[in-house]
């Protein structure tokens, strides 16, 4: 029994991750704008945060370095296919592929050092029920955070103005702006938001989660975001559902291992990738639903 | 100018930049040093130098990882140290095992070195290729097993640390539970994985070995998952067969013991560490540089070094190891030193209970490079390892 609450535990953990950046990856995708820098943005920010905790020793401030380098890169990537029209995916390809040489160089300092002791967190009584307790109540406050924000966004999203005015945007550019809204603008905030998302993804993740600096060490979790958001049908709970489901069969085919089923590990390995397509595509599989939910003018750039 | 030309000019301005910092971050880099770098400018010859050999080093990890790059980078450093300014090396990092590898190996004879390294298993056949192609150019390859005229391969006997990390976790764990996490299934990872079980039986004769494949060589994130799931699993003593410092720091955090592996690892969780199985290549690349400033260099034979030629040690061992461990640490490095002592001498089962080696039977090096099985103490089944 304890093996498994460790897996919930564990699933959680490895979730928030995925999750903090798909759901930042969301909101600029609701805005129209796809951003496949998210892998270079969260090595930068991992480095950045990384440093600050090494200088500081206070994991707070490393999020906050790594929200702030992940939105300044987003807010290049915006000025450039915002406002100078270049082709979002080639564009984000050539912020992935800096991000990664950038961080790899900013970072050679910093390979040998140690982070500070991690503080242990439990919620007061609910940490102590025993098994429940361990699998849900003693993470580091990322976790439950996290959960917050997917429910912030829903809320910001489907039920205030300001989130209409940036799904119309879109959704019709042309539309929002003939109404008067600042698309481009508009557009600009909702690529740094992203990125700051991204950011404290990669912050989270040098930091804490896995506490050490390499290089490339966010080793395609970016992507995996990026591909969450659209298999997601850009749809919040999905994308924590789907952040969770990947990040717990990651988890399950590794403990499956080390509990000796004999499957071989290639397969396993295979394993949460296939789990979340299949998951996500079934509960997608409406066509109508999709073409809803999609952002129309997803990826193309708005000239007036 | 027109609006439209301005904007497509700031277009194609601001692409090239982004380009420019893309190449830049992903570029070669050179180091020598500047006076053995920039040959003087064309004009009276002054009096002829020996031109400096150039030496060139393919890696498949960056420099950083702190373990099996660096160690060879650390070589490459120890070479540069050893003959000054009659050589001049330079080294690409993170050469994908594809086909990149061979237009890498291709650019490197191209630019005039004379002596190449590629530095992992996966660059066998881009090696085989080019050296076929440039004769001129030796070529030696890491851990491969097809050789050329001008190619020759050399290996270290990583197992002999394993099984000196496995000597003191045997002695270490309180749950006879040790864990590895395993990169990707290949007779040098399952070697190592028996070897480390090997040495922890002969402190503890209890112990059973849980192992987890990431499938990875370089991957912090899974690497810390596989660690974790150990761990969970009741692993108090792991060691890893992967490229980054990831498993340690995860025992670290959790408050078990780990080794380092391949660089010595201490700093990454100075708690944690027991001790750290390293690869010491500069014994071989200075052999090999020189032979080649010689003019002494032959292709066609591959090296295994191990304790005996320096090659491997077990290093920084924790102050809390009891000194019976380390006297007996001592003991077998002293044995392979000498050839008195072999890790791989029968009898030796494999843990679905066959006899793989006999009593006092010694195995050779073809025995040992077509490991295929897990030796009894090891749990589960070697991934794919059925056909034969």
């Amino acid at each position: 029994m304890e093996a498994y609450a460790l897996l919930i535990a564990a699933t959680l953990n490895a979730g928030t991750v995925l999750a903090i950046a798909a759901l930042g990856l969301l909101i600029n995708e609701k805005a129209g704008v796809v951003n496949l820098g998210a892998e270079g943005m969260m090595l930068c920010a991992a480095i950045a945060g990384f440093a600050t905790v090494v200088h500081t020793g206070n994991v707070w401030l490393g999020f906050l370095a790594g929200m702030g380098a992940g939105a300044f890169l987003a807010a290049l990537f915006g000025g450039l296919v915002i406002w100078l029209g270049t082709n979002q995916y080639a564009t984000g390809l050539a912020l992935t592929l800096f991000g990664t040489g950038f961080s790899a160089f900013a970072g050679i300092k910093y390979v040998q050092e140690k982070l500070p002791e991690q503080t242990q967190y439990s919620i007061p009584f609910l940490g102590d029920i025993p098994l429940v307790g361990q699998a849900l109540f003693r993470h580091h406050p990322m976790v439950y955070i996290t959960i917050a924000l997917m429910l912030g966004l829903i809320w910001f999203l489907y039920r205030t103005r300001a989130g209409l005015v940036l799904r119309s945007v879109g959704e019709s550019p042309e539309s929002a702006h003939a109404l008067g809204y600042p698309v481009r603008r508009i557009r600009l905030w909702a690529v740094m938001a992203g990125g700051a998302l991204c950011g404290l993804s990669g912050a989270y993740l040098a930091t804490i989660y896995t506490p050490l600096w390499v290089e490339g060490m966010v080793s395609g979790k970016g992507w995996i975001a990026l591909a969450l958001t659209t298999f997601a049908t850009w749809r919040p709970a999905r994308v924590l559902l789907g952040a969770y489901l990947f990040g717990g069969f990651t988890l399950l085919q590794l403990h499956l291992q080390g509990a000796g089923v004999e499957i071989p590990s290639q397969f396993l390995s295979m394993m949460p990738y296939i789990v979340t397509i299949v998951v996500l595509v079934l509960i997608s599989r409406n066509s109508a639903f999709i073409r809803i939910n999609m952002p129309a003018s997803l990826g193309k750039p708005f000239s007036t | 100018m027109t609006d439209f030309q301005k904007r497509t000019l700031l277009k194609v301005a601001a692409m090239t930049t982004i380009a420019a910092a893309a190449l830049v971050g992903c570029g070669k880099k050179e180091e020598a040093k500047p006076a053995a770098a920039a040959p003087a400018a064309p004009v009276a010859a002054a009096p002829a130098k020996a031109e400096p050999l150039k030496v060139a080093f393919a890696y498949v990890g960056p420099v950083g990882d702190g373990g099996w790059t660096f160690a060879h980078d650390n070589a490459r450093k120890a070479v540069e140290k050893e003959f000054g300014d009659k050589i001049v090396t330079s080294f690409v990092e993170k050469v994908p095992e594809s086909a990149d590898a061979e237009r890498v190996f291709r650019d490197l004879a191209g630019q005039g070195n004379k002596l190449i390294f590629g530095t992992t298993f996966g660059y066998m056949e881009p090696m085989l290729k080019v050296a076929a192609d440039t004769k001129g150019v030796s070529f030696e390859h890491a851990t491969g097993y097809k050789q050329a005229d001008n190619l020759r391969t050399y290996d270290s006997r990583t197992y002999e640390g394993a099984y000196m990390a496995g000597v003191i976790a045997g002695k270490m764990t309180k749950t006879n539970t040790l864990g590895v996490v395993g990169s990707i299934p290949i007779p040098e990872v399952i070697r190592n994985i028996n070897s480390f079980t090997l040495g922890a039986q002969s402190s503890n004769p209890k112990i059973k070995t849980k192992v987890v494949w990431v499938n990875e060589w370089f991957n912090p994130g899974k690497e810390t998952e596989a660690a974790t799931t150990l761990i969970n699993g009741g692993a108090d003593v792991l060691m890893q067969n992967t490229d980054s410092s990831a498993v340690l720091q995860t025992a670290e955090k959790l408050g078990k013991r780990a080794f380092g592996w391949d660089s010595d690892m201490t700093a990454y969780g100075p708690k944690a560490h027991l001790g750290s199985a390293v690869i010491n290549w500069a014994p071989y690349y200075i052999k090999a540089t020189g032979e080649a400033l010689a003019g002494t260099w032959k292709g066609g034979t591959g090296a295994w070094w191990g304790v005996k030629e320096g090659a491997i040690d077990m290093v920084s061992v924790a102050a809390d190891v009891p000194a019976e461990t380390k006297a007996k640490l001592d003991e077998v490095k002293a044995g392979l030193k000498a050839g008195t002592f072999a890790i791989w001498k029968g009898p030796i089962m494999s843990n679905d209970g066959k006899e793989v080696l006999a009593k006092d039977a010694v195995a050779d090096d073809k025995f040992m490079g077509g490991i295929n099985f897990y030796v009894k103490g090891v749990e589960g089944k070697v991934p794919g390892g059925d056909k034969k």
